[in-house]
Formats: structure tokens, sequence, C-alpha cells
């Protein structure tokens, strides 16, 4: 006789009509197969953790974003926000597809010229640019985006010193009626920093006012913020035109566009609450078209938006490592993944779905991750079907930020396998070796060796 | 330590309990232990006949086994042995 199908015993209280914490179950169907490939055949290959990263979700995501911006105006252009995710590979399906490159370090600057992003079509932001790395933005001609005043100054003297022209814009911070309000980056629009940035760049010859510069928050919720900055910063801009003929080129609207990901403690689920990015293009080219620029001198819009374009196009696989119940009797799943590379459980509900097929009984759980730390904790409530010692699960919209915050912490990072539009993985991370960590360590000559 | 005499289980593994008014849902697997508690059978009982009907190992199940039993006396469908409760102190 042939045996039957095993699954654990489970038994859980009926709570008619009750809410709980661990919510409704959510979970109908597993994800055996990410594009064509079975969950259980990429980890077999490739090993347990690992990022997936669809190339297909990528171009899907990009094509509706170019498209909800260009229908509703004229100049458009995205640049990749390289902290979101800096692998090369996924670097280079955005310049592909036409986008610029925006970096935030002179780590991500070097990584966009060494993919063959144009100097002229990188656009270098952040508090902290060196002076090394200041001299080489300037002679590639990039669009560099002052933070602060000293920074000012600085590449006023290298001008002179180099005897160049340096393409700037002002990094503007303002108040856009959400909280918190981002002023920490670039001049206040509201107390006037920005005029004063303005004013001290214009009237020096040396230096070229070519943009304006705003990114309000992050995780926006709220598109009509998005309305507002746009209309603050068209403000600057005819401003400038107003008091010094010169028109602006471009505005710079930054990131910050919520992902379909759920916040924690968020009543509603991401995919019903988040923004589409039609939303935000209405907000944003609807003040800069009503603010009252001549047709031919309407600025070139650019966007930074990292973590709309790419966060749905990752995935985690991951395997159960142990199951085990707590004081209290919840039941507690230990999986081989933790919050050292995926940061962004801090932040989000992520939707894990079972990668095997499984019965209609579920259970609520927390799920851990593999670390010696309290703090390695994926899920505080969830309800997933019985999960058993080497069973596979999928996270879902994982692809912004975690392959770039990700810790070597305790464990290796996992590796990153990318599927192309033909449904085949390539490896663009390998996984992490002892080596690959030791290979930058120095042991002092005294210190080599010891008798226990 | 045995189920509650008085527990009602349904061939849908519908659970409730009587004495409390509480009503608990348990999957194929949870419903047949039950049902062989019910019978007073032994953990030995149980075990060999999962063992010969499902896909399963004895350490597995056997581990699965003792977390089900004590949801159960957490969930208080069992009676309590007070012998029980002595020897374990």
């Amino acid at each position: 006789m042939k045996k039957l199908q095993y699954e654990r015993p489970v038994i859980q209280r009926l709570n008619t009509g009750v809410m709980n914490k661990f919510g409704t179950r959510t979970e109908y169907a597993p994800v055996t197969h990410i594009e064509g490939n079975a969950v259980k055949d990429l980890i077999e290959k490739y090993g347990s953790p690992l990022f997936v990263i669809s190339q297909r979700v990528i171009e899907q995501t990009y094509r509706d974003a170019n498209r909800a911006f260009k229908t509703r105006y004229p100049k458009v252009q995205f640049a990749w926000s390289y902290k979101t995710n800096y692998m090369n590979a996924v670097c280079n399906v955005f310049h592909k597809m036409g986008s610029w490159g925006e970096v935030v370090s002179g780590f991500e600057y070097q990584k966009a010229l060494n993919n063959g992003v144009p100097g002229n079509k990188i656009i270098f932001n952040g508090p902290d640019k060196t002076e090394e790395e200041l001299k080489s933005a300037i002679q590639n001609n990039s669009m560099i985006h002052i933070d602060h005043l000293d920074e000012l100054y600085l590449i006023k003297e290298l001008a002179t010193e180099m005897k160049a022209r340096p393409k700037v814009a002002i990094r503007v911070n303002m108040d856009t009626g959400i909280y918190p309000m981002w002023d920490r980056f670039g001049f206040n629009y509201e107390n006037g920093q920005a005029w004063d940035a303005i004013n001290k760049i214009m009237l020096t010859d040396k230096i070229d006012l070519v943009g304006l510069h705003c990114h309000i928050g992050t995780f926006m919720l709220a598109p009509s913020a998005y309305g507002v900055a746009a209309a603050k910063l068209s403000d600057l801009a005819l401003g400038i035109k107003k008091k010094f003929k010169k028109n602006i080129q471009y505005i710079d609207m930054g990131g910050g566009f919520a992902s379909k990901n759920t916040l924690k403690g968020s009543y509603l689920q991401g995919q019903d609450t988040s923004p589409s990015f039609d939303q935000f293009a209405e907000a944003i080219t609807t003040a800069i078209l009503n603010a009252g620029f001549v047709e031919d001198e309407l600025p070139l819009l650019i966007l930074e938006t990292g973590r709309a374009l790419i966060d749905e196009a990752g995935s985690l696989l991951g395997t159960v490592i142990s199951n085990k119940r707590l004081s209290d009797g919840r039941r507690a799943t230990i999986m081989d993944f933790g919050v050292n590379v995926m940061f962004t459980s801090f932040w989000y509900d992520h939707k894990i779905s079972p990668a095997q097929e499984f019965s209609q009984y579920t259970e609520d759980a927390v799920l851990y991750g593999p670390l010696c730390m309290n703090i390695d904790v994926i899920r505080e409530n969830v309800t997933l079907p019985p999960l058993k010692r080497n069973d596979h699960v999928v996270v879902h919209t994982v692809g912004a930020y975690n392959m770039t915050q990700w810790m070597q912490f305790i464990a290796l990072r996992p590796a990153i396998v990318l599927i192309d539009l033909d449904e085949k993985a390539h490896v663009i991370r390998k996984r992490e070796t002892l080596s690959s960590i030791e290979s930058e360590e120095m042991m002092p000559k005294h210190l080599k060796e010891f008798k226990l | 330590m045995n189920i509650k005499k008085n527990i009602a289980l349904s061939d849908t593994g519908f659970v409730f309990n009587p004495s409390s008014g509480d009503s608990f849902s348990t999957n194929p697997i949870g419903m047949e232990i039950i049902k062989m508690l019910k019978e007073g059978k032994s953990n030995e009982d149980i075990k060999s006949h999962v063992l010969k009907t499902y896909m399963t190992d004895e350490v597995s199940f056997e581990k699965d086994l003792y977390d089900f039993m004590n949801m159960l006396t957490k969930m208080n469908l069992m009676d309590v042995d007070q012998k029980d409760e002595t020897k374990k102190n």
C-alpha cells in the first residue's frame, strides 16, 4: 500500500468573529516556480538562501513608470538609484532601458563609470563627496548635486583650480505637508537657504547651475506631497529665470515612491494602499505644467525612483531549519535567512509563500532567522501552513535595499541569480566564502601562532 | 495522560469541548491522533500506526506528536494525571 503524504498534526482554536494579530490566511497557492525555474532546483544548484531577480519584472515595471510620466510630460528621464540595488547586472538592465545613473558616494560613482555610464549622465548626490571625487565628477562633466555650503565653496575652489565650469544643481528641502520633513539634506526652501545658495552660485561665473533637486522622503504614500514639492521647485526655477534670465535645464524630483510592500503596523496590504506610478506622475507633472513655464522652456523632469522600480523583481528563497514551540504556545519556525540578508524585515511584513504543495490547514507562527541574536525576527505574526524541516519558502518583494544593506554578520551572504527574458538563470553575484571575507584581513606577526 | 472523555470530534476535524464551549479545528492526521487517544491507544500504538500509514520517519513524528500532545494539554483537552504531574516534579 502506498503511504500517504505526511503533514504535521496541527490544532487551532476557533475564534469566530474575533480579530487577532495574525490576521486572516493569505496564502492559497504555493509558489513552486519563479518564471519557469523550480524553486527546489534553484536552491539545489545555487544554495539556500538565494536571491532571485526577474529581468522581466524589472522591465515591465520600468515601462509602466516610463509610460505614466511620458504620457503626461514631454521631457522625462529616469536615473537609476544605485544605492537601492547596485548589482552591476541590475544597473545594466536599467541602463539598457535608458536610465542614467544616480549615485551617492565615490564608490557608487566609480561603479557607474565602470558599468559604462557616460560621466555626463551620472548624477552625483549625497552629503559626502571628497575633493578627489568632486574633481573626477568635474572632469567627467557629471551633474553634481550640492548638499551644503562647504561643498559649494569647495566646488568653487576646484573650478578655479581646474579651469573648468562644473555643472551643478542644489538639493532643496521643504515642507510638503508630510512628517518627518527631511531637512537634513540640502538647502531649505521656506527659510530662504535655497535662494541664498542659488544667489551664491549665480553670482559667480565659475559654476553652472543646471538643475534643482529634491527628495522629500521615503516610502511615500501621498502623491500630493510630490505635487507640493514640484510646485516649489518650479517656483524656484521661474524665480531664477526672472532674476537672472537663466533657464534651469532640469527639475529632479528624486525618489521615495512606495513599493507594493506592506509596512509594519499597516492595517491594509501594500498592494491596496501604495499609489500607482500614474498617481505620482499626475501630481508631479500637473504641478510643473501649471507653474507657468513657457512651452519650449519646460525643464527636463528627472526621476530617481529606486524602490518602486526594483522591489517587486526580487525574491528570496529560503529553507526551514527547525520548528519549535515558544513558552506561550506560539509556533516558532526558524529559517535559514534572517535580518542579516533581509534588512527590510525591520520595516515590512513581507509576504511569504511556501514553495511546495500544502493542505488548507494553517498555524499562527513567528518566523525567526538563523542568527544567534534575539532581534533576528522575520515576521512577528504570520499564518502559514505547517512547514517542516527542509521545506522551502519564497519571500516576495525584496529587490530594493536588501542586496545593498545586507550584512556579513554571523553568516556569509548568499548568491544572487538573475532570470533573463528567456527564463534562463544567471549568477550575478557568487555566494560568499570565508576567503572572500578574510581577503581584506591582516594578522600581525606576533599573533600568528598560539598554544592552547 | 488521556484526552478528556467528553471531547467531541467530527469527521471533518471539528473539535468541541462541551465543558468550556471552546471549539477547535484540526487537520486529518490530528483527527486520527485524537480518535486514537479517545480509544485509549498508547503513544506507541499511535506512532506505529502513523509510521505505517504516512511518509514520515520516527524521529520527526515523535517530535511532532510530543508537540501536538503539548498543544492539546495547553488547550485544556487532556485530563492531566495527578500522578504524572507528581512524577514530573
